[in-house]
């Protein structure tokens, strides 16, 4: 275009605090941005799953039907659908405008931990604590799942999925990755039970927090470590960690109440941003914007970059 | 309701009736009974309800027709003299009065009719709904962009009407032609190319004569033809349920051949109001008509021919609604309008085309010669032959061909060196003919031999088949076949042993199996005695004869079978009497050489492990992905057979990964269970003593190193010496073929397994230790870590049983503890924890930990009392498998010490609270030596 790209600015990190939601749904045990994180899910232990607009607070959608606490969700690419797992072992997949069940799988024989759409919302991955991960197909009605991917030793804590890749951190230490183009299994051992695992934004590296209070970022390829940070505290809970919107930091929640930010590159740490007294139980990153979401006890905090001005200055 | 007090009256605003406020004394009054609760008219006359549908308007007398009286009137009022004054009976006549009230089919209150109603807007987009409504693959899917109106008009319009457009007119330039009338009906307003009714054609040529010169119009308003392809699977021509003509009754009378688009959009564009009478109710195609309806003959949508046009006409020349279909006479009259212009600004920057585009040239289609005839006629085949060759060339001479000479080869004969010979290129190297003349002399020499030799042998099989069908006294039929087919299987070589272990026609009796086996190996060997030599000599002569023949006939029938038979079946998934279970054929290595790399941060090729994994066909579909493996029937992980009920099923043997080889032997080991495998021995049989010792020495190394997390090392240590033991007893069933050698110092089994074996009594320690730590500091973390290392050692557990039934979760619903109890049970037995509730308003409380603690100790229980029932499980099974092993005692009394160590953790438990690290050192260092 004619126009030359306007100068990078340095990347800010969030560190002010915009908003407080009180979800009013017990213990908020995950916190999940939607696609393009003008939502967010928040997933209560009173059962239910709720739709926020964060910056305005507003609560936008209750969604309950699950028998148990909810511990994960994801949102569709468009914006049209939910899913979410629990600690009933069933999978379910919401309607957003409605608020209606629209499937509800069953076949997980524990918990479900984490879940995760694919890119065109066709596919839901189930990762559970009876260590098999389910791909269940949103688009017949077949109460199978489509594959079971049953190789892990222990506990699915983490599934993420790409484009043609689903990764899955287990309590046995190893970090799968299963490449569904090439046909192969890449799993790599980190030894220390797996929190979370995500993918970097140009999906050429893997970050792996697991219960030794280390987050490592391992080259997608090869597996070779590219990173470590350290200097939080993970020792005994499922916690969240995730790469910043441009990928220049690494994120990652502590059982000191504390976000911490490492720069990606040099490792060290930017910032140590103090959310409460409790433990920061789950973390979500905008997808473009420096907004973080933090989730502490039964209530979710927005954070922004310090320049940041609410736009209207309406609440 | 009012309130009582007269002052806040002004305030209070009060909606509904408020009730009767009640008299002091007075009853309340009864509610109306059920009986008495009727329906009146304004005169008081009784209603009654007709049916569902009618609402409920009544017609006659109680269902009837007529009075109460009967068929006459009540009142007979004779018209004889007002007859003059009423001339003309409206409808309004015979209706009731209901039927002009408010809500009747014909009101009488003034409303505004749609003609005067403000919608000259919502014209203009109801027809570009109306386009868009006939284009789309469901008609009607436009109505939910209707209830989203734009705020204004769009930038097309507005450019439009500032070059001089105006609403209902056309677009383009400004034509000059006569006026035609615009409203042929003056009920009707027709917009756009609505067909013109059948009385009104002949009215144009009276108004051809008042046309002024300078006068011009703007062009008709019309919907373009659209040519939508056909996309969806209706039939031809077939229309889903139209709303318009469903919900407004259908106006198209008339089929316009030449125009299938406009057809609906001429009635599209008619005016709603013309149907205005008709209850509203949906109709259409295929759909039935409704009660109210009276009119049925237009539901199947019959087709006469009076719909259609019979004669070709133009029908209104001068609008352009023919495009390019228009015939040729109506184009070349439009010609001379081509100096029409736009009477409205041109823009800026635009202006007409001086010459029309250069048409493109179109050449007609070759001439037929005259006396070309369009049919084609055979000659007749005629084979060469000697005799006939005259007349082949007679018939190929007739057909203008000339004769092959019978020297040269014809052109198809030919191969490509010999047309290269013909063109005059050099020959290749070789002059290769075919594959066997690449060969070098050598290897043709050999390819003789081989084929001489198999000659031979087929020719001794044949003969020796023979002799036995002479010998037997059942006639064979069909013996040359069974030297042919049993060749095939001696010459098949490698494949047939490992065939026949698929085939077994005496399965039954494993005694005859084995010498069949051997009668098959001995043939493969080309031995003549084949079959004598694997006969049992104890046998009488007239078994070995049968036995004989039944093996020739066995030899026979499985080639056949592996042709035919195993097409038509499959092998069954679960074979219930094999000892063999499937097992992934590649998994995850050894872990210790894994965290020693995690140590030194040598992250890469040492911690990664590749496998070939298959995703299932229709995952790889939703995922938009090529099926990596599009020939493979296989899903995950590909799969071998390995022994069921053998622990080492789940132990991650090097030799799986090093060694894929030995997969294909240990896939054979059933076959060959024999008597031999007692008499292997393993390598834990001589270095079980060092092994031990420089075990014990590695985990005091460890442990000194460090002092905190030593619990887990030292029970996988217990266990590890108690698996030199049971390890020598079957891992002589996965590995039989492997020699000791290959299977280096590394072959230790994972870690998971001893968790999965013993985790009870490891995580009993750790977590009473931790407990109590977490006791006497703070509540929320001790158990925390607790939690978790026992969630995963009973993970682990899970895993390692999946082979068996899948046992119940292991939290079972206590009835003593209420539900807050469960939970805590469920989240304590797996993974690492969920963060605690910190916020008031959650329903569950924290739990009081002596209670949790209570709970967890049951399940330890629990626990234990299942590994010892697998064990002793296993122990049976070991028993039944490998009689007569010298080494049975032996593990029967390492297992009953292990459950003596457990029982002795189980009073650890009870024991003094605070274990300092260096006691429970101690504690360990002397375990392994008590068991020695």
């Amino acid at each position: 275009m004619a126009f030359p790209e306007p100068k990078p600015r340095g990347p800010e990190l969030p560190q002010k605090r915009v908003k407080t939601l009180d979800c009013g749904q017990g213990a908020v045990r995950a916190v999940r941005f939607n696609v393009d994180g003008n939502y967010c899910l928040t997933c209560g232990s009173d059962k239910t799953l709720k739709l926020w607009n964060p910056l305005r607070g507003t609560l936008l959608r209750t969604y309950s039907g699950h028998g148990y606490e909810v511990l994960d969700a994801a949102g569709s690419f468009d914006n049209s659908s939910l899913c979410s797992g629990g600690g009933d072992k069933a999978v379910v997949l919401w309607d957003v405008a409605s608020g209606q069940v629209v499937r509800k799988f069953r076949g997980h024989a524990g918990k479900v931990n984490t879940v995760q759409f694919n890119e065109e919302a066709t596919v839901i991955l189930s990762g559970s604590i009876d260590s098999s991960i389910r791909c269940w197909d949103c688009r017949s009605r077949r109460p199978e799942p489509v594959q079971t991917l049953d190789e892990a030793r222990d506990g699915i804590s983490s599934v993420k999925v790409s484009d043609h890749e689903v990764l899955a951190g287990s309590v046995d230490g190893r970090v799968r990755r299963y490449d569904l183009r090439m046909g192969q299994l890449f799993s790599d051992y980190v030894g220390s039970p797996i929190t979370c695992t995500c993918f970097s934004r140009d999906g050429q590296c893997t970050l792996v927090s697991s219960l030794d209070s280390t987050l490592r970022l391992l080259d997608k390829d090869t597996g070779e470590l590219l990173g470590e940070y350290t200097g939080h505290k993970n020792q005994e809970y499922k916690l969240d960690c995730c790469l910043s919107e441009r990928d220049t930091h690494v994120v990652s929640c502590s059982e000191d109440g504390k976000v911490y930010f490492w720069d990606l590159v040099e490792g060290a740490l930017a910032l140590a941003l103090p959310v409460g007294p409790g433990v920061v139980q789950s973390l979500a990153y905008h997808p473009t914007e420096p907004c973080l979401l933090t989730a502490m006890g039964g209530s979710v905090q927005c954070w922004r970059e310090e320049a940041y001005e609410a736009e209207g200055g309406s609440s | 309701m009012a309130a009582l007090d007269s002052d806040s009256d002004e305030d209070l605003v009060s909606y509904g009736t408020g009730l009767e406020p009640l008299e002091e004394g007075e009853r309340p009054k009864k509610p109306i009974p059920l009986q008495d609760q009727t329906v009146r008219d304004e005169k008081g006359r009784y209603k009654r309800f007709h049916g569902a549908f009618s609402g409920g308007f009544s017609a006659g007398y109680f269902n009837t027709v007529g009075s109460k009286e009967g068929w006459t009137p009540s009142s007979f009022v004779s018209s004889r003299q007002n007859r003059a004054d009423k001339s003309v009976l409206g409808p309004e006549d015979f209706m009731d009065e209901e039927d002009l009230s408010e809500f009747g089919i014909a009101p009488k209150a003034i409303v505004t009719t749609d003609d005067f109603a403000s919608k000259t807007k919502d014209r203009i987009r109801e027809k570009a709904r109306q386009l868009a409504a006939a284009t789309a693959p469901i008609p009607g899917a436009t109505l939910l962009d209707d209830l989203i109106t734009p705020a204004k008009l769009s930038v097309g319009f507005e450019l439009l009407r500032k070059m001089g457009w105006k609403e209902g007119q056309g677009i383009g330039p400004r034509v000059k032609r006569k006026p035609r009338r615009q409203k042929p009906d003056p009920g009707v307003k027709i917009y756009g190319c609505a067909l013109p009714p059948g009385g009104s054609e002949g009215s144009e040529e009276e108004d051809d004569d008042y046309v002024p010169e300078n006068v011009t119009f703007a062009p008709k308003d019309v919907t373009p033809v659209d040519f939508t392809p056909k996309d969806n699977v209706h039939g031809l021509a077939y229309k889903g349920l139209d709303p318009h003509q469903a919900l407004f009754g259908t106006s198209g009378e008339h089929f316009n051949l030449f125009g299938g688009g406009p057809q609906g959009t001429s009635n599209l564009l008619g005016e709603i109001g013309v149907n205005k009478g008709r209850k509203l109710g949906i109709s259409g195609q295929a759909f039935g008509v409704g009660a109210l309806e009276e009119e049925d003959d237009d539901i199947y949508a019959t087709e006469t021919l009076s719909k259609y046009d019979t004669i070709l006409k133009d029908e209104e020349p001068g609008d352009g609604l023919y495009g390019w279909t228009a015939p040729r006479q109506y184009k070349s009259q439009k010609e001379p309008e081509k100096d029409l212009r736009y009477i409205g600004k041109i823009l800026d920057g635009f202006s007409l085309a001086s010459k029309p585009l250069s048409s493109k040239k179109t050449y007609p289609p070759p001439e037929l010669p005259k006396d070309y005839r369009p049919v084609h006629y055979f000659r007749p085949v005629v084979a060469a032959t000697s005799e006939n060759s005259r007349l082949l060339q007679v018939l190929s001479e007739s057909a203008g061909k000339p004769v092959p000479d019978p020297g040269t080869l014809s052109r198809h004969q030919l191969n490509a060196s010999k047309r290269g010979e013909l063109l005059g290129e050099t020959p290749v190297q070789g002059s290769a003919t075919s594959v066997l003349e690449f060969l070098s002399q050598k290897d043709k020499e050999r390819i003789k031999e081989m084929k001489h030799a198999t000659d031979l042998k087929a020719a001794q099989l044949r003969a020796r088949s023979l002799a036995q069908a002479a010998s037997s006294s059942r006639p064979q039929p069909s013996s040359p076949d069974v030297g042919h087919c049993s060749w095939r299987v001696a010459s098949s070589g490698g494949t047939a042993t490992t065939k026949a272990s698929n085939f077994k026609p005496f399965a039954k009796d494993p005694e005859k199996q084995k010498r069949y086996e051997e009668f098959l190996v001995n043939m493969k060997r080309g031995q003549k005695d084949a079959l004598e030599r694997c006969l049992d000599p104890s046998m009488t002569e007239w078994e070995r004869g049968r036995e004989r023949d039944e093996f020739a006939r066995a030899a026979l029938l499985y080639v056949s079978s592996h042709s035919t038979l195993s097409s038509r079946f499959t092998h069954a998934k679960e074979e219930d009497d094999s000892d063999q279970v499937e097992v992934p054929r590649d998994q995850e290595n050894d872990v210790n050489d894994k965290q020693s790399a995690v140590k030194m941060k040598m992250f890469g090729k040492l911690t990664r492990d590749t496998f070939e994994w298959h995703p299932d066909k229709l995952l790889c579909k939703r995922f938009n992905v090529p099926d990596p493996y599009p020939d493979s029937t296989l899903v995950g992980l590909p799969r071998v057979k390995r022994d069921k009920y053998s622990v080492f099923n789940f132990l991650t043997l090097p030799e799986a990964t090093s060694l894929p080889t030995t997969q294909a032997s240990s896939e054979k080991v059933p076959q060959h269970q024999g008597p031999e495998k007692s008499r292997k021995s393993s390598r834990w049989d001589t270095s079980k003593q060092e092994k031990k010792e420089d075990s014990i020495s590695e985990f005091l190394s460890l442990a000194r190193s460090k002092v905190g997390p030593p619990k887990r090392e030292s029970s996988t240590l217990v266990i590890k010496e108690e698996e030199h033991v049971t390890e020598s007893l079957s891992n002589k069933t996965v590995n039989k073929d492997v020699d000791s050698q290959t299977e280096g110092e590394g072959s230790r089994p994972s870690m998971d397994l001893f968790k999965a074996i013993f985790a009870s009594s490891s995580d009993e320690k750790s977590s009473s230790s931790a407990d109590e730590q977490g006791d006497s500091e703070d509540d929320q973390a001790g158990p925390g870590e607790a939690d978790f290392k026992s969630s995963q050692a009973t993970d682990s557990v899970e895993t390692s049983s999946v082979a068996r039934a899948s046992e119940p979760a292991p939290q079972e619903p206590a009835p003593s503890f209420p539900i807050q109890k469960l939970q805590i049970d469920e989240r304590e037995a797996f993974g690492p924890r969920l963060p605690p509730v910190f916020c008031p308003n959650v329903r569950q409380t924290l739990e009081a930990p002596q209670k949790e603690k209570h709970k967890k100790n049951k399940e330890k229980h629990k626990t234990k009392k299942e590994h010892r029932r697998r064990k002793e499980k296993k122990k049976k099974h070991r028993k039944h498998k490998h009689k007569g092993k010298q080494k049975n005692k032996k593990s029967e009394k390492s297992s009953s010490s292990e459950s003596t160590d457990s029982s002795d953790s189980q009073s650890d438990e009870e024991g003094p609270a605070d274990l300092s690290p260096q006691e429970l050192l101690k504690r360990l260092k002397s375990l392994p030596l008590r068991r020695q």
